[in-house]
């Protein structure tokens, strides 16, 4: 079974080999790059399964002992999303091969594959990483390929986005390498077990210092109010299904490494106040943005940062319960916010536009789109009986539960935030989809958005168009069928979450139990 | 242990990094991005404790054996952020050929929301009449 552990990485990268090789062939780039995306899903699987019946998995790859080698594992909470987002990795690709074989806007496919592969493999690698080192790289490894993809087809915007997006990533990632430094001068080492039992000899104020500049280390990559202002800049200036994967998972990614690094090196009896400050301010900031914005994507965007603040509140409760609601969290929001982005790129299909006014109309175009975007936008504002309102309702309990003034505050913060959400959903639901276009939206847009709509009945395209269209609803059904297996998931992420707390299975799989 | 002259050297690269990091031109920031890393690498460095004898197999001597590990994790990082300083650097050359400068742009959506809570009197949630055209995105 440990062959498993290192598959979800090594398949994305020997298949972005693969492409690099093949690409001046867009169909065999086709072909293989679902291929292996599907490949990846495979593997997560049946990890999830492997994790199932032996619980933590451990491997030191290059046989090197724990504390010294590169360690991967494998637990409930990092089996769950390995498998989530490598089926969202999955149907982001098959949305872009749908992209590509309509002949519909095809961006550099010998760049596209291999660069999304390898994005595959760095995201799949941040979840199986055992030690700070290696989840350095693996960030690396996400971020690099994302640098390549933001800046695909180079616009002037694109280039000044890029360029913002860049060097804020490797800020964050120079401030890693320093936390790296420090934590190793502290402790001598820099594997996450091993970093749990050293962590509690260590003089107080080194700890709290420590676990702060992983916080601004990770606060940055995952988007955290007062350090998101990079994100709704320039995020809605990549090419959307580029958005979409952003958006799901680079800073789920982060969010899951702080977890993991808090709740291991940093274990704390009661909440953090510091971390519930900056919840509070992270969800009220992104949804309020999300009001102001004019550009779905943008808006989008800023949902995204305000909806990081759920799950930094889960985390920051530090118990079983508010880690099983932050868990469920990302899971439905890795989901959700894919969703979202792709029924805004089969918006822009039929019309082109991604400005609320001077969408409208969308409605009458295709009450197909319409229902594929109504039911995300439900979900991300938490409303019954969708997978947000049972990822909300885990978080409110937990906060509810946890006893202190400051958990109740924001609980009310976070039922205001899903307010906000909704008001903002309901803003793009009433210019973009029922309102009549507007009168000043000129007649050549008219013009444009009907000889797109032509080309895209033409038979040809019409394939292409299809599976992207049913692609998004597949995304969809994985949004509802998420809310409806609650009750496994729910069980699934409690054990996980009590799994973070305990700490004693992990450590005695990676320091005892693992051989190569 | 370590010497305290590394220590200053560290703080002076990093406030010399974040300084030029703050600059508008894309060649002050790939500068300031380097000295960055320069620093990082000498943190990493200066967690493997004094210098020592060369960490061989089966080697003794009455040294003790500098660190290894840090070392391995310097390297891997020096090759991460010279592989990125070089995409950085194709990146300002990019933006010149485009945008005519190297120097980095305002965001126009940004300026236009700003813009638009200036000028309006009643403070109103739909930008229906909004007299700006959004941004000029070419994509």
């Amino acid at each position: 079974m440990n062959v498993l552990v290192p598959l979800p990485f090594a398949l994305p990268l020997f298949g972005a080999a693969l492409a690099t090789l093949a690409r001046r062939r867009g169909t065999w780039l086709r072909v293989l790059g679902p291929l292996v995306g599907a490949g990846v899903v495979a593997a997560c699987a049946g990890l999830v399964a492997a994790v199932a019946r032996d619980g933590v998995i451990a491997v030191q790859m290059g046989g090197w002992a724990a504390p010294l080698g590169i360690t991967l594992v494998a637990d409930r909470l990092s089996a769950l999303l390995l498998v989530v987002s490598a089926t969202v990795l999955l149907a982001i690709m098959l949305h872009a091969v749908g992209e590509g074989a309509g002949g519909l806007s095809e961006h550099e496919p010998g760049v596209f594959y291999p660069a999304y592969l390898t994005l595959t493999g760095g995201v799949c690698l941040v979840f199986l990483a055992g030690d700070l080192f290696n989840l350095f790289v693996a960030f690396e490894v996400m971020l690099a390929s994302s640098y390549v993809l933001m800046t695909l087809t180079p616009t002037g915007e694109r280039v000044r986005a890029g360029m913002t997006y860049t060097v804020v990533s490797l800020t964050s990632s120079i401030l890693f390498l320093t936390a790296l430094g420090l934590t190793y001068a502290a402790t001598g080492t820099v594997n996450l077990a091993d970093l749990s039992e050293r962590t509690a000899g260590l003089p107080g104020t080194t700890r709290t210092a420590l676990a702060l500049l992983f916080l601004v280390v990770f606060g940055i990559k995952g988007a955290i109010v007062p350090m998101h202002l990079w994100l709704p800049d320039s995020y809605p200036a990549a090419l959307t299904k580029i958005t979409a994967v952003f958006a799901a998972l680079l800073t789920k990614a982060a969010v899951y490494a702080l977890i993991r690094v808090e709740t291991l090196a940093f274990p704390r009896e009661h909440g953090s106040w510091p971390m519930l400050v900056l919840a509070a301010g992270t969800i009220i900031i992104g949804t309020l943005g999300a009001l102001t914005h004019d550009d779905i994507h943008r808006v989008f965007s800023f949902i995204l940062v305000g909806h990081i603040g759920y799950m930094l509140f889960g985390l920051a409760l530090f118990d079983v319960a508010g880690l099983t609601g932050a868990i469920l969290y990302l899971v439905h929001h890795i989901v959700v916010q894919a969703t979202l982005f792709l029924v805004s790129d089969l918006m822009q299909g039929l019309t082109g536009e991604t400005s609320l006014h001077r969408l409208g109309g969308l409605a009458g175009l295709s009450a197909f789109i319409a229902v594929l975007f109504f039911i995300p936008a439900m979900s991300v504002s938490g409303v019954p009986p969708t997978s947000g309102f049972v990822a909300k309702l885990a978080l409110f309990q937990a906060g509810l539960g946890s006893g202190s003034t400051l958990a109740y505050a924001v609980t009310g913060v976070a039922v205001l935030g899903s307010v906000l959400t909704l008001m903002a959903m309901t803003r793009i639901w009433t210019l973009g989809f029922w309102r009549p276009r507007p009168r000043e939206a000129d007649e050549a847009a008219h013009a444009r958005s009907a000889e797109r709509r032509a080309r895209m009945a033409e038979p040809y395209t019409r394939g292409g168009v299809r599976l992207m269209q049913s692609v998004t609803a597949v995304m969809v059904a994985a949004g509802l069928l998420v809310a409806v297996f609650a009750g496994p998931l729910a069980s699934w992420s409690r054990s996980a979450a009590s799994d973070l707390v305990d700490r004693t299975g992990y450590r005695h799989a990676v320091l005892d139990g693992g051989s190569p | 242990m370590t010497s305290l002259v590394l220590v200053v050297v560290v703080a002076v690269l990093f406030a010399a990094g974040f300084y030029l990091l703050m600059e508008r031109s894309l060649i002050r920031i790939v500068v300031g991005f380097t000295l960055l890393g320069h620093g990082a690498n000498l943190v990493l460095l200066l967690a493997g404790g004094a210098a020592g004898a060369p960490p061989l197999l089966d080697a003794t001597g009455p040294r003790p054996m500098a660190d290894p590990f840090p070392q391995a994790m310097v390297l891997t990082a020096i090759v991460i952020t010279f592989g990125v300083t070089a995409f950085l650097l194709a990146m300002a050359y990019r933006s010149r050929q485009l945008r005519g400068g190297d120097e980095v742009q305002d965001d126009v959506e940004d300026r236009r929301i700003c813009a638009e809570r200036h000028h309006r009197e009643p403070p109103d949630a739909t930008p229906l009449e909004a007299e700006n055209p959004g941004p000029e995105d070419g994509a």
